[in-house]
């Protein structure tokens, strides 16, 4: 039997890590909030952006002199993946998430025989990647230092890809990020965003003509680029509200863990504070029937 | 016919006005052009300058850099990559501003040096218009 206080120091420490992860808890509610809202904030602009890339695309995209970044290099043999995870830990399944993915289509492309590279934004998933394809990471965004994503950290990562892309050094990327679906429940996505897709929303209206100043393909080159950051930036908001959302449930459940192992260390406890009170009842009822 | 129109302005990071207005000037790519209800359809791209909104309320200017403005039958929207109100433009910013140009001209290859150079001008015209009027 352990001593009680042992018990009692091992209920006290419990308590501590209740309060803790409750207090995390609290935090990510907060940031939730905030990430979400940022979240909502930014859907406009993309919304709109992906319906006037998609009608340009649509009455570009077939023509020869279609930009590279929306018709593809030619090829599909190197391809770049952008693997978006958290620069903490403590979220449950988020990160590892993101990185099964990953590692999942890394596989996939090179049973087919292409060519794959990687960049990593958020320190959990090059840590989780480094062993198996450090020698394939060409690229890493620290995000560590950044209180609040903003459009100027997605707009360094998209000139850093579109670079590359100029250069040729791959032909296909793809980004990987969580899409938050509600508080519990985060999606692992991958998106292609080189050669650029854009779902246009079938209600978005075709039938006004545009005139376009200057004309359609310029327009177009102007916008691709912007096309993509918007995408990454889409996706940075997205994996925010998603960290917030997987690290609160996360340490909610901690938090509920926590009460049930005190809820059973104290029954524990008093067992055996009342099994010794009764041991030592029975000493001296049996010192006294003795007499 | 109608004399004002929805107008909206959004950044990537916020939406930043939404109103019934009756003109809007744009500091389009190929000039400037003041847009008023039922103008014809038309999507143009934006160069660093002044966006004017005027509105029964009164007049609202934003700083604009890079984007886009589409135009349609159900009224204006401009997509800036970086949109802010007049009030909140400090000196730092337009320094910054006028620094990435120069910067970007630096580098810039044969293709992009009319581009980058136009950027370098038009900024800085931006930054005499704002010291003028601040």
């Amino acid at each position: 039997m352990p001593n009680l206080k042992d018990l009692k120091n091992r209920i006290e420490s419990v308590k501590n890590t209740r309060k803790i992860t409750k207090a995390m808890q609290m935090v990510a509610a907060a940031k939730l909030r905030r990430a979400q809202e940022a979240a909502e904030e930014g859907r406009p602009y993309a919304e709109r952006m992906n319906a006037v890339l998609g009608g340009l695309a649509a009455s570009v995209g077939g023509s020869e002199s279609a930009p590279k970044l929306l018709s593809g290099s030619g090829s599909d043999n190197v391809h770049l993946l952008v693997v978006m995870t958290g620069e903490r830990g403590l979220c449950g399944g988020f990160n590892s998430s993101i990185v099964r993915m990953a590692r999942a289509k890394a596989q996939e492309l090179m049973a087919a025989g292409k060519t794959v590279k990687m960049i990593t934004v958020g320190k959990k998933g090059r840590d989780q990647l480094k062993r198996e394809y450090g020698g394939i990471t060409i690229n890493h965004v620290d995000l560590s230092g950044v209180k609040r994503v903003g459009y100027a950290n997605a707009h360094e990562i998209a000139s850093d890809i579109l670079g590359r892309f100029d250069t040729g050094e791959f032909d296909v990327a793809t980004i990987f990020y969580n899409t938050f679906v509600n508080v519990a429940v985060q999606e692992p996505t991958a998106q292609q965003i080189i050669p650029a897709s854009f779902d246009a929303s079938p209600e978005a209206d075709n039938s006004t003509v545009f005139d376009y100043e200057p004309g359609e393909d310029e327009i177009l080159k102007d916008l691709l680029p912007r096309g993509v950051a918007t995408q990454i930036f889409a996706a940075l908001l997205e994996n925010g509200a998603s960290e917030q959302g997987a690290r609160m449930s996360a340490m909610d459940n901690a938090t509920r863990n926590a009460g049930d192992m005190i809820d059973a260390l104290t029954i524990e406890y008093n067992r055996s504070r009342q099994a010794i009170i009764t041991n030592e009842l029975i000493e001296i009822i049996s010192g006294a029937e003795a007499l | 016919m109608a004399d004002t129109m929805q107008f909206d302005l959004v950044s990537p990071e916020r939406s930043l006005a939404s109103a019934q207005v009756s003109e809007v000037h744009i500091p389009g790519a190929e000039g400037d052009m003041t847009v008023l209800a039922d103008h014809a359809p038309l999507i143009t791209t934006l160069r660093p300058g002044v966006l004017k909104i005027v509105s029964p309320e009164g007049t609202d200017e934003y700083l604009v850099t890079g984007g886009f403005a589409q135009i349609s039958s159900e009224g204006t929207s401009v997509l800036a990559e970086r949109a802010l109100p007049k009030s909140e433009v400090t000196k730092d910013i337009l320094d910054v501003l006028a620094k990435d140009a120069d910067d970007a001209l630096e580098k810039a290859t044969p293709e992009s040096i009319d581009a980058l150079g136009k950027q370098v001008s038009d900024v800085a015209a931006l930054v005499a218009e704002m010291g003028l009027t601040a």
